[in-house]
Order: structure tokens, then C-alpha cells, then sequence
């Protein structure tokens, strides 16, 4: 069977996807934004409300990873190239950590530890509410995310488990849309993304067959269908 | 008048900050240009004197630690002007093409003599140096040395008529200059408006400079309104329009949001926004937080205006 040029270009991406460097460089790259936020800061570089701003950049990077992470199986879907799937965990932790430094910013730096009145405020606001919620939801997925735990709950719990991810999403960008003044366009812009990434899951097989066929014929397919976590590596 | 006070300029003894130490900062901002022995802003109020920029004598020497003037810094680049943009820094960015020269107020409504004043005649007002609190509903505040002059100095020469109750603002609403006109995040034009009696009062200033310069564009430039008990929304930008009236008049975020920003929008720590607490704020460049003080401290001069009303419901 002739190569076509597009499963070149496939076969391109699954290899350098599958290099040994892929994953180091993705982890380094995926915490540029923080470093680049701690240099703000210590330069002054974020501007007159620095806490504020430090709580809204990792809030932001944290919204951005999930959003990263929920497309990598529509976009594996679409182009066919499997190795993606590879990354989809990684990304998910990143989100993770994000939301992690997001909450403790908040709570350290804006807060202060004053934790009556955080608590207060998560019961109150129904956008700390939902936030929370949404950080509560990645943490059972982090802290699930081992090959370990995945073997102890087994694959079709874990599986239903982590379908959380699409709760946490929208609920992260529910909390975006409901904490600024007004409606603005950057948090629509969020969700609209984050639902039309769900929504892609609803509707995938139309749109895929040819990907799909083509996948088939390429060496990634050691690695099936990306929804069962990756065991390699 | 309607009101006497026994400090109207405004300004409490511990958030002042010494003329010359507001004066040496500018020198080090203008690179000590002549300006600072010339006597403020006298350089660019052609049509005045320097002896024109009066600050009030009753003003006392300050308590830095507690109410230090903002940076400048912070103060032209930590903005909620939407027509140049939601983000923070957005005024500061794209404020540049504001045309502030020529410039208009049309004063009118229930007036006996309505009268559009240019920016000239407003600058040739005698100007004050009011330092005052501005507390954001956001959470923020920031301490702000204005030029200006009372409000209730157009007020007295339109000559309000019996039936005005009410003082409605408006601001520029030209989308060549302002490129956050696309969004559709608030109604334009953008509209406030006050009580007359809070109209009238000493304190409402109509600010065509801070820290003893012209008003930058991202801060309301060429005039601006500030209402310093209220939150910061009510002290409404590049205004082109007052009209007086005799029903209250609707306001920009009570439109969008009935629910979160009342028409009074007193500062008051014991009413919160529905999504957060007032209780507290963040003064730009501090770390900690400090608690919010009711009217944001202006409560002496200006409690008396709600006598008898039920602040939650008329927040």
C-alpha cells in the first residue's frame, strides 16, 4: 500500500512524538509560565497588584492546561496521530499543579491563612464554591493518576472517575465566566472552547472515519484508543 | 448653601502628604524640570497664574504610614476605563488616542441658564489639590493627590431649578477613539449619576489633574468626576455631558447588574457585593490587606446625606 504524503506527515509527528526527548521537553515547556511569572514578580513586572496578579496568571495557566489536555483526544481524533495520547496525562498534572499554586496563592498570599474567613468565602461565593469544586475534582484525578492506582481501581472505574475531567473543565471556566465584572469576552472565550471540546466527544465518529482508517496503518496504533491511561513509560 | 462643613476640602489630617514631598516627587519624575519652582500646574493651566493651584490651608500635615499617596505608576496603569478595554492595563495601552483638545461639557436639564463650558473655561475654575481614597468595588484602593474643583462650582452657574433632584453624567462615546466600544460587555454611552444634594457637596470634585499634572488619558482625561465615599465606578470618566433631573437617572453597572451595584454605591464594608466581601481591600503596593472604612472614611462629612435611610437596601 503507497505511503500518501498525509500519513508521511503522520507517521512524522507519531516519531518525534515518540522520541525520548518529547516528554522532558513538554514538562519543561509547561513550566515556562511559571517561571516566567516568578520573574515578573521579583522584576515587578506584574504590575500594581501583584498578588492579584500572580493568583489570575496561575488561575489562567491552570484553565489553559485543562483545556490543552481535554484536546488531545479530539485532536488525536482528528489528525491520527496516536502518540499524542502519550502526553494527555502529563498535561492533565499540569493543569493540576496550576490550579494547586492558584488556590494556595490565594489562600496565602490574599488570604493569609485566615481560615475562617476562606471558609467563609468558598461557602459564600458560589464562584469560590464552584472553583473549589473544580479543584476538588482534579485533585481525586492527580492523586489517581498513578499506573498504580489505575491497576488497584481498574480500568472501567478509573475510567468513570476520571470522566470528572469534563465536570472539573467546565466548572473551572464556569468560575472564570462568574468572578469577573460583567461579561466579558476572554472567559466566554474559554468556555465556548472548553464545551465545544466536550461536545466533539459527542460527535466524534462523523467526522473521524478517514483519520481513523488511516491510524490504523501506522505504527502509533500500539497505542489504542487514548481513553485507557498510557501504560508505557 | 445646602451644606456647611468644617473641613469641605476634603482631605483628613492623616491622608494628606506635604505638598513638598508630592512636589519633589514630580521633580524626580519631570527629571526636575523648572515646573517644580514654577508652582505645579500652572505650567500647563496657561490660563492661570501659578498662584491658581490653591491647596486648601486646612489641609494637616500627613500620617504617611497610613495614606500614602499610590505610585504614580500604579495609578496610570491599574485602570477600569472600558472604553479602552476590560484588562488592567488596556487604558494605559490604548488611551493614546483619546482627543482630549478640544474638549465640551454640555451642562443642561432642569437649569435655568444651561451652558456648555470648553475645557478652557473649566481649567480657568480656581484649582484645588484634593488627596483623596478611591475604593474600587473590586477590592482595591488607592490613594490619589487630584486637581480639581468642586462639582457645585458648574452646578451654582447653571442655576439648578426646583425640579432637578437628580445630576446625570455622561461620558464620551465615540468609537474612532475608543476602540472598547466594540465590546459589548457594558451599554454605552457610559452613564452615572448622583443625587443633587451628593451633587452639591464640597467634597465631589470634577478633576482635571493628579499628582499636580494633567490628567493622563487612561484616568478620565480631560475631566472626570470623583465621588470619593462611593465606589470607584461612580466617578465617571471623560465626561461630556451633565444633565439635571428630575428622576434617577439609570447608571452603566446598575443596568448591567441591578443585583451587584445599586444606584447609591456607598462604600460599606458591611454591605457585600454578592460576590465578594466588602469588608476588606487591598491598598496597591501593600501586601496585607486593611479593613474598608464606611463611606471609605468619609463618613463625617457625608453620613448625614442617608440620614434615616436603610444602607442595605439602598446600596
Amino acid at each position: 500500500m503507497a505511503v500518501s504524503a498525509r500519513d508521511g506527515w503522520r507517521q512524522a509527528a507519531n516519531g518525534a512524538l515518540l522520541s525520548p526527548w518529547a516528554k522532558p521537553l513538554v514538562f519543561a515547556a509547561a513550566l515556562v509560565p511559571l517561571a516566567w511569572t516568578v520573574w515578573l514578580g521579583w522584576s515587578g513586572g506584574l504590575g500594581a497588584e501583584p498578588v492579584l496578579e500572580s493568583v489570575r496568571q496561575s488561575g489562567l495557566w491552570a484553565l489553559r492546561f485543562l483545556l490543552v489536555a481535554l484536546a488531545v483526544t479530539p485532536l488525536r481524533m482528528l489528525t491520527g496521530v496516536a502518540a499524542l495520547a502519550r502526553f494527555r496525562r502529563m498535561l492533565g498534572l499540569f493543569a493540576f499543579f496550576y490550579a494547586a499554586l492558584h488556590l494556595s496563592t490565594w489562600i496565602g498570599l490574599d488570604q493569609f491563612f485566615d481560615w475562617p474567613a476562606i471558609w467563609k468565602e468558598i461557602v459564600k461565593r458560589p464562584y469560590i464554591t464552584v472553583g473549589m469544586g473544580a479543584f476538588l475534582i482534579l485533585t481525586a484525578l492527580a492523586a489517581t493518576s498513578t499506573d498504580a492506582m489505575v491497576k488497584r481501581l481498574g480500568g472501567r472505574r478509573w475510567r468513570a472517575l476520571h470522566k470528572g475531567v469534563f465536570v472539573a473543565g467546565l466548572a473551572g471556566c464556569l468560575h472564570y465566566v462568574m468572578l469577573v465584572k460583567g461579561w466579558q469576552t476572554p472567559p466566554l472565550v474559554y468556555a465556548a472552547l472548553c464545551v465545544g471540546l466536550l461536545a466533539f466527544r459527542r460527535w466524534p465518529v462523523r467526522i473521524r472515519p478517514a483519520a481513523a482508517r488511516a491510524s490504523a496503518d501506522t505504527p502509533a496504533r500500539r497505542f489504542p484508543d487514548g481513553s485507557s491511561p498510557a501504560r508505557r513509560s | 448653601m445646602l451644606f456647611r462643613f468644617p473641613a469641605p476640602s476634603a482631605a483628613r489630617e492623616d491622608e494628606v502628604t506635604p505638598r513638598a514631598l508630592v512636589l519633589s516627587r514630580r521633580s524626580v519624575m519631570a527629571g526636575g524640570m523648572a515646573a517644580v519652582a514654577a508652582g505645579g500646574i500652572a505650567g500647563w493651566l496657561q490660563t492661570a497664574p501659578a498662584a491658581a493651584f490653591k491647596v486648601p490651608t486646612t489641609i494637616q500635615p500627613p500620617d504617611p504610614k497610613m495614606d500614602a499617596p499610590t505610585p504614580l505608576k500604579s495609578a496610570t496603569t491599574y485602570n477600569n476605563f472600558y472604553e479602552f478595554g476590560t484588562g488592567k492595563s488596556d487604558p494605559a495601552d490604548y488611551a493614546g488616542t483619546l482627543k482630549t483638545r478640544p474638549w465640551q461639557i454640555v451642562v443642561d436639564g432642569e437649569v435655568a441658564k444651561p451652558a456648555t463650558f470648553g475645557i478652557e473655561d473649566l481649567l480657568a475654575f480656581p484649582q484645588e489639590e484634593r488627596i483623596y481614597r478611591l475604593r474600587c468595588v473590586e477590592g482595591w484602593s488607592m490613594v490619589i493627590p487630584w486637581v480639581g474643583f468642586s462639582l457645585n462650582e458648574i452646578l451654582k452657574r447653571v442655576e439648578p431649578t426646583g425640579s432637578a433632584k437628580f445630576v446625570a453624567f455622561q461620558t464620551l462615546n465615540d468609537p474612532a477613539q475608543m476602540p472598547g466600544l466594540k465590546s459589548w460587555v457594558l451599554q454605552w454611552p457610559y452613564v452615572e449619576g448622583l443625587r443633587l444634594d451628593e451633587a452639591m457637596h464640597p467634597l465631589t470634585l470634577m478633576a482635571v489633574g493628579m499628582y499636580g499634572e494633567v490628567l493622563p488619558n487612561q484616568n478620565g482625561a480631560p475631566v472626570r468626576l470623583v465621588v470619593p465615599w462611593k465606589y470607584g465606578f461612580k466617578s465617571i470618566k471623560s465626561v461630556v455631558r451633565i444633565t439635571l433631573v428630575r428622576d434617577q437617572p439609570p447608571t452603566s453597572w446598575n443596568r448591567s447588574q441591578p443585583s451587584e451595584y445599586g444606584f447609591y454605591s456607598n462604600v460599606n464594608p458591611e454591605v457585600d457585593h454578592p460576590r465578594w466581601s466588602q469588608a476588606t481591600e487591598r491598598r496597591v503596593g501593600e501586601f496585607s490587606r486593611r479593613k474598608t472604612l464606611p463611606f471609605n472614611g468619609y463618613a463625617g462629612e457625608v453620613a448625614s446625606l442617608y440620614a434615616g435611610m436603610d444602607l442595605r437596601k439602598f446600596y
